[in-house]
């Protein structure tokens, strides 16, 4: 398709606004893509300071630099930070964003004024959840899971921050709308569901649990405002409530969302994989199947957060199976990733190398699942260090490796410029290097007995305590490096022109940076996603 | 249903964490191993095309569904009787009731003798039923492969036989605010005769009772936060509190008062109305009843 008319302007050119107006009021989905971007990253980093705050503080036993009250807000608006402000809503918002209705052949999404208020929702929830930090009584302190009965009593400021989530909620529910919309409507004639990128299968799964998981985050959220706020006491057992009813309801929505964070990386991955092995993807069928049996089966473990709580025997039973039957679709989508490297042509460049490393961690963190979802092996280990490594080894080493995996194969595409390779592999070792130290030996510690949320800890923990600090570290410095890399590069590197990794999805058909309408003339489309040999061809 | 030796819980687990460990490492060196392989073997700079167009095989899928199916199955099995075993506590346990609050626990025995620390005899498996007096709290003994959370109005409880004497670390393991990470006691397993010579001290001791509102105070878990010997812990230390002159902050605005009966009681009910300097605003109102505040405070007097 790449043909030699007259090119439009880019997106980064044409627009009737000036200014930062141009930006914040603009229903490109390329730009809400870019606020997207500029908006979740800048949340992460936030994170990741007070990540290493936090590893700073348990470097020792007793004190290091903080109070324990201090420290417990910190994990609190890591938590959150994290969750909330970074990881749901970054991989829609922003990659989903800039690439998807390229990918599916249309000029943007269905809804684009819906689109820029679901990024103003978003930013307004994120600014309450800042201002709750500084005022009232201070920064919420109760983990980023708001457990009853202790969020209805403390002192801190957790409506505020609270409300601050339950409209973030709602940016959440409309990009979903969006993009099941765009995804159904607005295919390119030629796009048929068996030719879609799997990144696109990936955001519709996706899209789906956002529309009917989010729902009920917001509700549980007002059950808690309503019971701090008015005394309802649904929630306390004194006055007939029921605190295990709050960790039910938080759960129905907070496993679902687990599969918001991870269900678009693995879509990344699935797309770039067979880019660099110049080699269709393995299983097409079964990758994108399997999103959807995540998708709906995820929807019905939430119970396994609660094997220790309390809930009957029965729902242990019932919980742990379906555990484990939701780790199946995981094992496949990796089984068809590593089978498609079989006899491929394979090319070690930065994404690719995320893309690997991607699979690595994924799977170290989705093993030390299985030892969470059986019953008897998660009753040692829950509410431990092991569980903190366990998360973040598929939240940041999977989602969010993932997510350095994109901003290294697509933003040169938007931006036009590339960055440079030699300090992206740097980066890639040293984070790779630095995160397996610190999340593996977290986890180690949780095997030992250090519970999680713990200010301070006994002696016999202290040399891992200081591994783990070390391994933030290493990591820190890479992800600095990467940063810095990835800024020069795409401000004043060397031009990036046309599609060097040869890439067959549409978004590698368009001009480099994308204009604002995207296609020429609405696209036809004649061959599969990860049809190298089709392409160009009529 | 009686064995000649009863399992410990760590018996029934640890060969589970075993099998998955083991099945896990399997896996992932079988990942690992084929991903480096494929990566040197067909690296570009060796296979400059790609040599197959494969896109998918049935066979291969139905191979990787059906075997970890038939895997995972057998870790849900053998996870779900180990479970069984922390469940089913043995019938002639000794029972304790474990009591937590913000931040401490206290255990008491059937005789009614109380301790800050939980003490059993070697070899008799002990029932621990779990009480909470204000939020959710979490029971762990890692050495023994138990946790179970302590939940407010709700029945929780736990068990497990300590094999050899000795002193096993007790952490409390759901977040239960400021000094939840200081809320650690010990399992204190003595030999048979042992235990029962500290039962026989415990009980006498019981009868020169302690001041009643010292009672009152470790009752309601001020302890937790409020030392009695002038060390500073997450809240002001007690002693020497009475007639103190304490900077404040009231709706605001700082001033210094002396505390007196009328302050200690609002610091008691009202904890939120005047703030100590220096101190974070976590302390929860106590509902209290009129003979206890008094008790409370006449003990506060004494405390010098
Ligand atoms: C350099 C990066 C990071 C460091 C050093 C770090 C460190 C930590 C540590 C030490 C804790 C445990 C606190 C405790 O239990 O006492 C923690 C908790 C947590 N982290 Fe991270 N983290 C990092 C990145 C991330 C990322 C990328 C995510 C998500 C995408 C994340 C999500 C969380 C969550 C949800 C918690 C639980 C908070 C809670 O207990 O309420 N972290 N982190
Ligand atoms: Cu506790």
């Amino acid at each position: 398709m790449s043909n030699a008319q007259p090119p439009q302007a880019s997106f980064w050119n044409d627009t009737g606004r000036s200014g930062i107006a141009a930006w914040i009021f603009s229903t490109d989905h390329k730009r809400i893509g870019l606020l997207y971007l500029y908006s979740t990253f800048g949340f992460f980093l936030t994170g990741v300071l007070l990540g290493l705050l936090l590893r700073i503080e348990l470097i020792a036993p007793g004190r290091t630099i903080v109070g324990p009250q201090t420290y417990n807000a910190l994990f609190t608006v890591h938590g959150v930070v994290m969750i909330f402000l970074f990881i749901l809503p970054s991989f829609p918002g922003a990659f989903g964003n800039l690439v998807m209705p390229i990918q599916v052949g249309a000029r943007d999404v269905a809804f684009p004024r819906l689109n820029l208020l679901s990024w103003w929702l978003y930013i307004i929830g994120a600014v309450i959840v800042l201002v709750s930090l500084f005022t009232g009584g201070g920064a919420p302190d109760t983990g980023w899971t708001f457990y009853v009965p202790f969020s209805a009593r403390t002192g801190t400021n957790v409506s505020l921050a609270v409300f601050g989530v339950f409209i973030i909620g709602f940016s959440a529910i409309l990009t979903g709308l969006n993009f099941i919309t765009t995804i159904h409507r607005l295919r390119a004639p030629g796009m048929t569901w068996d030719r879609l990128p799997l990144f696109t299968w990936s955001l519709y799964a996706t899209a789906w649990v956002q529309v009917l998981a989010t729902p009920i985050l917001a509700i549980t959220l007002v059950l808690v405002m309503a019971e701090r706020l008015l005394g309802t006491g649904l929630f306390d057992p004194a006055r007939g409530g029921d605190p295990l009813m709050y960790q039910h309801l938080f759960w129905i929505y907070s496993h679902p969302a687990v599969y918001i964070m991870i269900l678009p990386a693995m879509g990344v991955i699935s797309d770039i994989i067979p880019v660099f092995s110049r080699k269709p993807i393995f299983g097409y069928k079964m990758i994108a199947f399997s999103s959807l049996a995540i998708a709906a089966a995820g929807s019905l473990v939430w119970g396994h957060h609660m094997f220790t709580s309390g809930m009957s025997d029965t729902a242990v039973l019932v919980f742990s199976f379906l555990t484990f039957i939701v780790a199946i679709p995981s094992a496949i989508k990796v089984f068809n990733w590593v089978s498609t490297l079989y006899r491929g042509s394979i090319s070690l460049e930065a994404p690719m190398l995320f893309a690997l490393s991607f699979i690595l961690l994924f799977s170290i963190g989705g093993l030390s699942g299985l030892i969470l979802g059986a019953a008897a092996t998660d009753v040692h280990v829950h509410d431990t260090h092991f569980v903190v490594g366990h998360f973040h080894y598929v939240m940041f080493g999977g989602s969010g490796f993932a997510f350095f995996a994109a901003m290294h194969y697509w933003l040169p595409k938007f931006y036009g410029r590339r960055y440079a390779e030699k300090p992206a592999l740097l980066a890639w070792a040293l984070m790779f290097t630095g995160f397996n130290l610190l999340y593996f030996t977290m986890q180690v510690l949780g095997m030992k007995g250090m519970p999680r949320r713990y200010y301070d800890y006994l002696p016999e923990f202290a040399s891992l305590n200081l591994l783990a600090t070390v391994g933030s570290w290493i990591l820190a410095a890479g992800l600095v490096i990467m940063l810095v890399n990835l800024f020069r590069g795409l401000r004043g590197g060397v031009p990036f022109e046309g599609n060097p990794w040869g890439g067959a999805t549409l978004e590698w058909s368009v001009a480099t940076p994308p204009p604002t309408e995207n296609f020429e003339e609405e696209p036809l489309v004649t061959h599969g996603p990860y049809d190298f040999e089709g392409m160009g061809k009529p | 249903m009686n064995p000649a030796r009863l399992m410990t819980t760590t018996e029934a687990i640890d060969p589970v964490f075993m099998f998955i460990f083991g099945a896990c490492l399997v896996l992932l060196i079988g990942i690992t191993a084929a991903m480096l392989y494929f990566v040197v073997r067909y690296h570009r700079s060796k296979a400059p095309e790609a040599t197959s167009k494969a896109e998918g095989n049935l066979w291969l899928e139905i191979i990787w569904t059906v075997l970890p199916t038939m895997l995972v199955l057998a870790m849900f099995y053998y996870g779900w009787s180990g479970y069984l075993t922390l469940r089913n506590v043995p019938e002639e346990a000794m029972e304790v009731t474990a009591t937590a609050r913000m931040w401490s626990w206290s255990f008491s025995y059937a005789n009614g003798v109380t301790s800050p620390k939980l003490y059993v005899p070697v070899g008799r498996p002990v029932r621990v039923n779990l009480v909470s007096q204000d939020v959710i709290h979490g029971f762990f003994l890692p050495a023994f492969r138990v946790k179970r959370d302590v939940v407010p109005g709700m029945k929780n409880h736990a068990w497990f036989v300590a094999s050899k004497a000795g002193s096993y670390d007790l952490f409390c393991s759901q977040y239960c605010g400021t000094s939840h990470s200081a809320m650690i006691s010990t399992v204190e397993a003595l030999p048979e005769a042992e235990f029962a010579a500290w039962m026989e001290h415990e009980k006498s001791g019981e009868e020169q009772k302690e001041h009643p509102g010292h009672e009152l105070l470790e009752k309601h878990g001020c302890l937790g936060c409020h030392s009695e010997d002038g060390s500073a812990r997450v809240g002001p230390t007690l002693k020497g509190i009475w007639g103190r002159s304490v900077t404040v902050e009231t709706n605001g605005a700082g001033r210094v008062v002396i505390a007196d009966e009328a302050y200690l009681r609002r610091s008691i009910l009202e904890p939120g109305a005047d703030l100590v300097k220096g101190f974070p605003p976590i302390m929860p109102p106590f509902t209290l009843k009129d003979d206890e505040l008094r008790a409370i405070v006449q003990y506060l007097r004494g405390l010098k």
